[in-house]
């Protein structure tokens, strides 16, 4: 195990470190204090854990490493994330796993507004709510939240997929429930699964796209 | 007033091709989208003039005197900076708007040329990235086939906060246009409209911008120049806060700029003229004495040397050329002409690059089109015209007494009109007047 101390390392001793690891190899990250841009741009399997909070972009991109962050995480957390696994103990804000196109991002605390958005093939898994506009534009991937979901969830969505247990404040336009079929709740079994969260697949309602907007229609325009 | 008959007068305000529009709108209840740049009479380039070398001045000899035209982009921060031989870059166009020959093509031509091109929305094609010596990679609001790979394999970065054609919109890139790769490079399904977002999914403003260009360094190792696009607008403002956010060029793309496919109200009413935006993007990088030390590249309608030259002499590093390299690959050619007017157009006047059916097979997914540009014939016509706008910049540049392209300066040109004078900040022609600034 490497200890790294951002009190005497800077983001970029940090990062150039991470980046360099070998597959398998361990990294403890500390004194954080929300510093931006943490342990990004990873292509290798190393194992990194972060003890504190972060700010923007931690994990950012990530390829194939295995990031555990004990605290919360400011905006943009594993955006744009490609492959391997992102962990946080606490809650994330807003953006969480933007645009990612692979990998697991699990939150068990609470995610902001606009989680997964433009999600393009990223599962993600929230313990507890998620904010307004969630899985806005979500193109592909699996985003499942043990709590409730806020306003105009998976507005404007294309093919991913939205599990939630609790309440949905609203759907947004082009969004709707969807029957759970048996591969669904297989797919959402495996998902908990690999998060570890402890609920029962029956617990939750599937929604997805309704599919109408898919092509410009003029007749369709007031629902933009 | 007609020809045929003088006492038909045609209305000002209801011309026949707003009538047109009128109609049209009134048949089909959706506006007009179209590729492209603004079609309006607009002040440009073409109301300032040279002041040549004479009794003040010594002029260099044609082909004799060395006149460089070499430019460095993005030595602020980045290790590596972006060398080309010529300040005349390729701007930003997308796999899926182009074919993968046009592309191609479009590569082979810049590299032939000494310069850099630019990917678009989409991603980046094995085609292209492998055909060009210098590729500067957008990082765009929709993050369509964007992945650290290809960040690591781009000479550049571009973030791209928008588009002259359309300050403050989106694209759409068409059903008709969505191929079974493009869908793929997408992930999207096919034959489905595919939204571009209008603004960048994982933040908003400024602050925000310095922390993602941060995150950007520290993926690619501090190694890239990263350039912010901004299409002209509040230019003083956006260039101020993009050389904050830790830019190391910023590229202003004013409102003649083409685009694939955008709303014709868009790219005729947002934005503001490229003359302009090169002198407000000048001031704010004096003001804050980063003029050479953050690079500016202009684009928006630049189409010949002389273009070149005026945008350069108010100040700009470096231009991009788009619609520009886009005829030069051979759209709007007239051997193709009896095609476009089949599909109600002509050659000279296409611009319905959303529609897919190109005939000159630039703007299209149609593989049959598409094989009708070839990309080494293609990227040969591209070179020779970069190489006839750097001989027309180097020949201004000369009759001025420069010997440097970057040795240009506003003193030596002045405005045909005072609107120009205005814009440009240089002196209407015969007199010391620039508008707003007081003179005789």
């Amino acid at each position: 195990m490497t200890e790294i101390n951002l009190d005497k390392s800077s983001v970029r001793d940090l990062n150039v470190e991470l980046q360099g690891g070998s597959s398998g190899d361990k990294f403890s990250v500390n004194n954080t204090v929300g510093k931006h841009a943490l342990s990004v741009g990873l292509t290798t399997a190393v194992n990194v854990e972060i003890n504190g909070h972060v700010g923007y972009y931690c994990a950012g991109m990530n390829q194939q490493a295995n990031i555990v962050i004990n605290g919360n995480a400011g905006p943009g957390l594993a955006e744009n994330m490609m492959s391997g696994e992102v962990r946080i103990t606490g809650n994330a804000s807003q953006y969480a796993a933007a645009t990612a196109h692979g990998g697991l991002l699990v939150i068990e605390g609470d995610s902001s507004s606009r989680c997964g958005i433009s999600m393009k093939g990223v599962n993600i898994v929230v313990g507890g709510s998620i904010g307004h506009m969630s899985a806005f534009m979500a193109q592909s991937g699996c985003l499942v939240v043990c709590g409730d979901a806020g306003d105009a969830l998976g507005d404007s969505i294309y093919e991913a997929k939205i599990y939630v247990r609790g309440n949905v404040k609203s759907l947004g336009t082009d969004c709707i429930e969807k029957e759970m079929r048996d591969e669904h709740k297989a797919e959402l079994k495996e998902l908990l699964m690999q998060s570890k969260m402890n609920h029962g697949v029956e617990e939750f309602r599937r929604y997805g796209s309704a599919r109408k907007l898919y092509n410009f229609d003029i007749d369709q325009v007031d629902d933009y | 007033m007609s020809k045929d008959n003088p006492t038909l007068i045609e209305s000002a305000t209801f011309p026949r091709h707003v009538i047109a529009e009128i109609q049209r709108a009134a048949k089909t209840g959706i506006y007009d989208i179209r590729g492209f740049g603004a079609k309006r009479d607009i002040p440009t380039f073409d109301d300032l003039v040279f002041l040549g070398a004479s009794t003040s001045r010594y002029p260099l000899e044609g082909y004799r005197e060395k006149c460089t035209t070499e430019v460095i982009l993005g030595n602020r921060f980045a290790k590596n900076p972006i060398h080309l031989k010529t300040p005349i870059t390729i701007a930003g166009m997308s796999f899926g708007s182009l074919s993968a020959q046009a592309k191609e093509s479009l590569g082979r031509g810049a590299t032939i040329a000494g310069t850099s091109t630019t990917t678009g929305d989409g991603g980046m094609t094995p085609e292209e990235r492998g055909h060009s010596k210098t590729l500067v990679y957008q990082y765009l609001p929709s993050r369509y086939g964007m992945n650290p790979d290809d960040l690591r394999k781009a000479d550049a970065i571009e973030i791209v906060l928008g588009q002259g054609a359309k300050p403050g919109g989106g694209g759409m890139l068409l059903g008709q246009k969505i191929s079974p790769r493009v869908a793929q490079m997408r992930n999207l399904p096919e034959g489905i409209d595919q939204r571009s977002a209008c603004r960048h999914p994982d933040w908003t403003g400024p602050d925000d911008l310095e922390i993602k260009i941060q995150e950007l360094r520290e993926i690619t190792n501090w190694e890239k120049p990263i350039y912010v696009k901004v299409g002209a607008t509040r230019v003083f403002y956006d260039v101020t806060l993009a050389v904050k956010a830790g830019a190391d060029v910023v590229v202003v793309d004013g409102m003649q700029g083409g685009t694939a496919a955008t709303q014709d109200v868009f790219i005729e009413h947002v934005g503001i003229p490229t003359l302009p935006a090169v002198r407000m993007a000048v001031e704010a990088l004096q003001e804050m004495d980063m003029h050479r030390k953050v690079q500016l590249i202009v684009s928006g309608g630049i189409r010949s040397g002389a273009d070149v030259a005026k945008a350069l002499a108010l100040g700009a590093d470096a231009v991009s050329i788009g619609t520009a390299a886009l005829i030069a690959l051979g759209d709007q050619s007239p051997e193709f002409d009896d095609e476009y007017k089949a599909i109600g157009s002509a050659a000279g006047f296409w611009d319905d690059y959303q529609a897919g059916n190109d005939p000159a097979g630039i703007t299209t997914q149609d593989p049959e089109l598409a094989k009708r540009l070839d990309p080494i014939l293609g990227g040969r016509r591209l070179a020779n015209y970069i190489n006839v706008l750097t001989l027309e910049l180097q020949t201004l540049a000369r009759a001025c007494g420069k010997s440097h392209v970057h040795n240009l300066e506003p003193e030596d040109m002045v405005a045909l009109t005072m609107e120009a004078a205005a814009m440009a900040g240089v002196p209407l022609a015969g007199t010391d007047w620039i508008p707003g600034k007081g003179g005789i």
